[in-house]
């Protein structure tokens, strides 16, 4: 199961260090067990350890995505679209695993899966023995709606202010976090329950 | 796309103070008490969102306002977007306790499922997560054919069993088994209709037809996740979900609990039912409810397997295959885990998937949970794996090393089965050439996961070749570039390091004349010999700038460390030996790529010291390779932490307390090869091309040489007449060091003058050298040298003349 997916800016590599890696976007589905703790503001104690938890997985995402670019040679204008028009080539992005041992940030160890889209990073936090080929499949979808249905190619939009199309698609194909067997046809079924809902 | 108009969107969100909030929030308020929620609080609630989400500190929303949040989400009639929105508010805002949501306010399972997921998400406080369920089995258990939609309620159930197992009760686990049960194997085979005009639409005349195959074939049994149609019932969709659960639900209501223990002591009676249990299957309905859903669990796995061999027409659905294959295989492992009566059933037909499988690259990843079947039950069912570690472990890695998923995978697959490997373990020992491959190429990702796996690598028969394999890590990285542009091309984008184009080194690397070099490099496994690489070193020497070798050569050190706490645990007097010597011999000889050497030198040198201390006598017994060391040494520079380590050790433990052995000619022909390195260390001018040495060999230098003195007293003569070498006022040293040099050497020299304290202070016995002396203040070393000079200096004070 998915304990968490989030988005994330993604710098490209080469560049001066301006700026801060920023979480666009997170979900946790359900919390880790709160350990007992008698002192006051304990649930904004959990809060705050939930975000930074995040904000770990994005960094540790955005360096391994950028030693990845570099170890390829790939050029960090490649993070750029290069038009409107052309489907993202999902099958190429950069892609990677790695695993998080127990208490570093979580408290179960877990695998992130992650993939580089344009200058987002996408990330499924995991239980560690999830089904890998399922999670890669279930990201790379994730992905192609996202950019699809918030129009991310087109220039000047961003995802800040669409929060409600992502729960959207989240809750029709990574419901409570459960990754999901969809063949090509229940994957349309569900783009098209989408699009009812949220015209574009 | 992360514009900068969307940096300062982002930082008002973070910045807003609290008045402005307030007023925002009674904004929201007035809009959402309207009858009719329009766009505006649309988008007001979705700058809520982000103002909520954007920053990790609390955020203190009017009552109020949370208050019709909670009421808006529960509305019999509300738009998706809305809804959605709401509950993503209160649930970034969780853990919180102004949520006051319940079960009982909704209205549809829709609803239900939102409200569960804010109240799973506070943390479990006040037993949230057993109400959840509660709530959620109630409407699952309700049979209403028409009624509201179940399949938004199985999710939330599959993540409360993973939250909380305990949360349900048996006679709940049960029931939801059964219901399972008909859902993944009784699901209509019929296309569903699709949702155009209402309930009474003239779609009637139409009858949607069969289910079709993912190769478009009409279907043949009964309705799985690879089963297609332009249109789904609602039981299909509970199919799809149902088996999606599958694997989670198996193991928590299996008899064994969740987080079930291994099948190793399970194969005597896997053994033992072999031998009573036919092939037949059992007579379904009359099984009790778990093993009515094991059975059914069975087929539904089975059947994927064979749908898997069609070939699909779509490429989404050709990848679900491998997915489908791979849950199939550790459903089947789970299975046969908590019912060893499967298991005839499941090898036979394993084998002939692994057999279909072997031959294709595009399957790779599901030979990893086949590799791991086999090896949990292959004792059971006298599988022959020796041919499964074969392909896997030969010919896999070697050939898609490059593959970031794949490498991560078969790591873990090596980490995580350890136990399992049990008396075969040479099988992993023997091939740490070909997973130093993954290594090699991935080594930002797999370094924390070897430094966790070489313990287990690590054997004292491969010793020393794994550590000239890690210490040539890097040139292993060059190598399988170069490497995979002489392949054909397997995909469309180049594998290799695209912003070095032509390497001049590419025709070289296929030269026959060094192939033999170049396939021990590249040897999948343990050859039990070593080779001289050094005309690799300078072949490969124009890949060295490249970034993933680079990135392979910063982990080198951290390997290092690994590698040295595993071996000092096996290796025996011979083997700590050898070791040391093959640091003194790579130190010299290592892939020059910028800042590599220097890294590595910094950890030979600590192991060195590590090992002798471990093994004093060592000194002694290679004492003829210290001194050829010592007379070797070009630059010092270059080598100046080896060279302080060895002289160091050399003066700590070449004497008769460490190994009886050492003898005075030892001692003196050590003395002479440290005297002249003295010499050529302190006469010699810095140049541009020789830099000068750091202080600290000078001073470990004479510190050793009046150890040594102090051992042999016929030597104290000389070294005294060491003392002219003290560096005069234009030293190279720099002024700091300078001080020091001279302010050891008359320390130094005036010990000698008193030879038995000399011995006493350089070369104390056993029983002095315990920890303790070492940390207490008033027996330090230091203060004793400092001690017996002022008192020395005194002494020459009130003597006459």
């Amino acid at each position: 199961m998915v304990h968490a997916f989030l988005i994330h800016t993604l710098r490209a590599p080469h560049a001066e260090d301006t700026g801060l890696c920023r979480v666009l976007y997170s979900c946790v589905f359900g919390a880790e067990k709160s350990p007992d703790d008698p002192r006051p503001h304990g649930a904004e104690r959990d809060r705050l350890l939930r975000k930074e938890q995040i904000l770990a997985v994005a960094r540790q995402v955005e360096s391994m995505c950028r030693l990845q670019l570099q170890a390829s040679g790939r050029p960090p204008m490649d993070l750029q679209p290069q038009s409107s028009d052309e489907p993202v080539p999902l099958h190429e992005a950069p892609r990677g695993a790695f695993r998080l041992a127990a208490g570093d940030p979580f408290q179960e160890p877990r695998t992130v899966v992650w993939l580089g889209v344009l200058s987002l990073g996408f990330a499924l936090v995991l239980d560690a023995h999830d089904n890998l080929l399922l999670a890669e499949g279930t990201l790379r979808l994730l992905a192609r709606l996202l950019v699809d249905h918030l129009r991310l190619l087109a220039p000047g939009t961003n995802l800040l202010l669409r929060a409600d199309r992502i729960e959207g698609i989240l809750t029709r194909f990574l419901p409570h976090g459960q990754l999901l067997f969809l063949n090509d046809q229940f994957v349309q079924g569900l783009e098209k329950e989408f699009s009812a809902a949220w015209p574009r | 796309m992360f514009t900068a108009g969307a940096e300062s969107l982002l930082q008002q969100a973070r910045e807003i103070q609290a008045e402005e909030l307030r007023k925002f929030c009674s904004r929201v308020s007035k809009l959402l008490r309207e009858e009719d929620l329009g766009p505006d609080a649309i988008d007001c609630l979705r700058r809520l969102f982000l103002i909520v989400s954007a920053t990790k500190y609390n955020r203190r929303l009017d009552k109020t306002c949370v208050d019709l949040l909670q009421a808006t989400l529960c509305l019999p009639a509300c738009p998706e977007p809305l809804q959605v929105l709401c509950a993503a508010i209160l649930r970034e805002m969780s853990p919180s306790d102004s949520v006051t949501l319940s079960c009982d306010h909704t209205h549809n399972t829709r609803q239900l499922s939102l409200v569960a997921s804010i109240l799973l998400a506070q943390g479990d406080r006040r037993e949230e997560v057993r109400t959840v369920a509660q709530h959620v089995l109630r409407a699952l258990e309700s049979r209403q054919p028409e009624g509201p939609s179940l399949r938004h309620l199985l999710p939330v159930m599959s993540k409360v069993m993973g939250l909380s197992p305990g949360a349900l009760q048996e006679d709940q686990t049960t029931l939801l088994s059964k219901r399972l049960t008909d859902w993944l194997r009784y699901a209509s085979v019929q296309q569903g209709l699709p949702h155009s005009g209402g309930f009474f639409s003239t779609s009637r005349a139409r009858q949607p037809g069969p289910i079709t195959e993912v190769d478009g074939a009409v279907a043949t049994d009964f309705f799985t996740v690879l089963s297609t149609g332009h249109h789904f019932t609602e039981d299909q969709w509970l199919n799809v979900q149902a088996f999606s659960m599958l694997r989670a639900w198996l193991l928590h209501s299996g008899p064994e609990g969740p987080g079930a223990p291994d099948a190793d002591d399970k194969s005597e009676l896997e053994g033992s039912t072999l031998s009573v249990i036919s092939a037949t299957s059992t007579t379904g309905r009359l099984l009790p409810p778990r093993e009515r859903l094991r059975e059914v669990a069975f087929e539904y796995c089975q059947r994927l397997i064979e749908q898997s061999t069609r070939r699909a027409l779509r490429k989404g659905d050709s990848d679900l295959q491998k997915a489908c294959l791979v849950e199939a295989v550790l459903v089947l492992d789970v299975l046969c885990r908590q019912d060893p009566s499967f298991l005839y059933r499941t090898l036979s037909c394993l084998k002939a998937l692994h057999g279909r499988l072997s031959g294709d690259p595009a399957c790779v990843r599901v030979l990893l949970p086949l590799a791991r079947f086999f090896l949990t039950h292959g004792e059971a069912a006298a599988v022959d794996s020796e041919a499964v570690y074969q392909h896997l472990f030969t010919r896999v890695p070697a050939e898609l090393f490059h593959s970031p998923m794949l490498a991560f995978e078969f790591v873990q697959f090596c980490r995580d089965n350890l136990h399992l490997f049990g008396g075969n373990l040479s099988i992993l020992t023997l091939s740490f050439p070909n997973l130093f491959k993954f290594l090699a190429w991935n080594s930002p990702a797999l370094t924390a996961e070897f430094v966790a796996l070489l313990p287990a690598l690590v054997d004292a028969s491969t010793a020393v070749e794994m550590l000239h394999a890690l210490l040539d890590l890097p040139c292993l990285t060059a190598a399988l570039d170069l490497q995979l542009r002489s392949w054909p091309a397997a995909s469309e984008r180049p594998l290799w390091d695209t912003s070095l184009r032509n390497p001049s080194c590419l025709e070289a690397f296929r030269d026959p004349q060094l192939q033999g070099l170049v396939q021990h490099l590249l040897r999948s496994k343990a050859s039990g010999t070593t080779q001289r690489l050094a005309p690799l070193h300078q072949l490969l020497q124009p890949m060295a700038s490249c970034a993933r070798v680079a990135q392979c050569a910063e982990a080198v050190p951290t390997l290092l460390h690994a590698f040295f706490s595993a071996v000092t645990q096996v290796a025996s007097g011979a083997l700590t030996n050898q070791l040391v010597l093959l640091l003194l011999e790579r130190s010299d000889s290592l892939y020059r790529v910028p800042q590599f050497e220097a890294r590595v030198h910094r950890v030979l040198s600590a192991q060195f010291l590590a090992l002798c201390k471990l093994k004093p006598s060592l000194v002694v017994e290679l004492a003829r390779d210290l001194l050829e060391f010592l007379g070797s040494v070009n630059d010092v520079h270059g080598r100046a932490s080896m060279v302080t380590s060895v002289v160091w050790a050399i003066g700590e433990y070449l004497s008769v307390t460490y190994d009886r052995r050492c003898t005075v000619e030892q001692i003196n022909k050590f003395f002479e090869a440290l005297e002249a390195l003295l010499f050529e260390v302190t006469q010699s001018r810095p140049s541009a091309a020789l830099p000068q040495c750091p202080p600290q060999v000078v001073t470990v230098l004479m510190t050793t040489l009046t150890k040594l003195a102090s051992r042999s007293q016929d030597l104290i003569p000389r070294c005294l007449g060491l003392g002219g070498l003290s560096p005069g006022a234009s030293s190279p040293h720099g002024e700091e060091g300078t001080e020091a040099i001279r302010t050891r050497a008359t320390e130094l020299l005036n010990l000698l003058k008193m030879p038995s304290v000399a011995q006493f202070v350089l070369t104390p016995s056993p029983e002095v050298c315990s920890p303790r002396y070492h940390r207490d203040v008033n027996t330090a070393l230091p203060l004793a040298l400092r001690t017996v000079s002022r008192l020395v200096e005194k002494e020459a004070g009130l003597l006459p003349g």
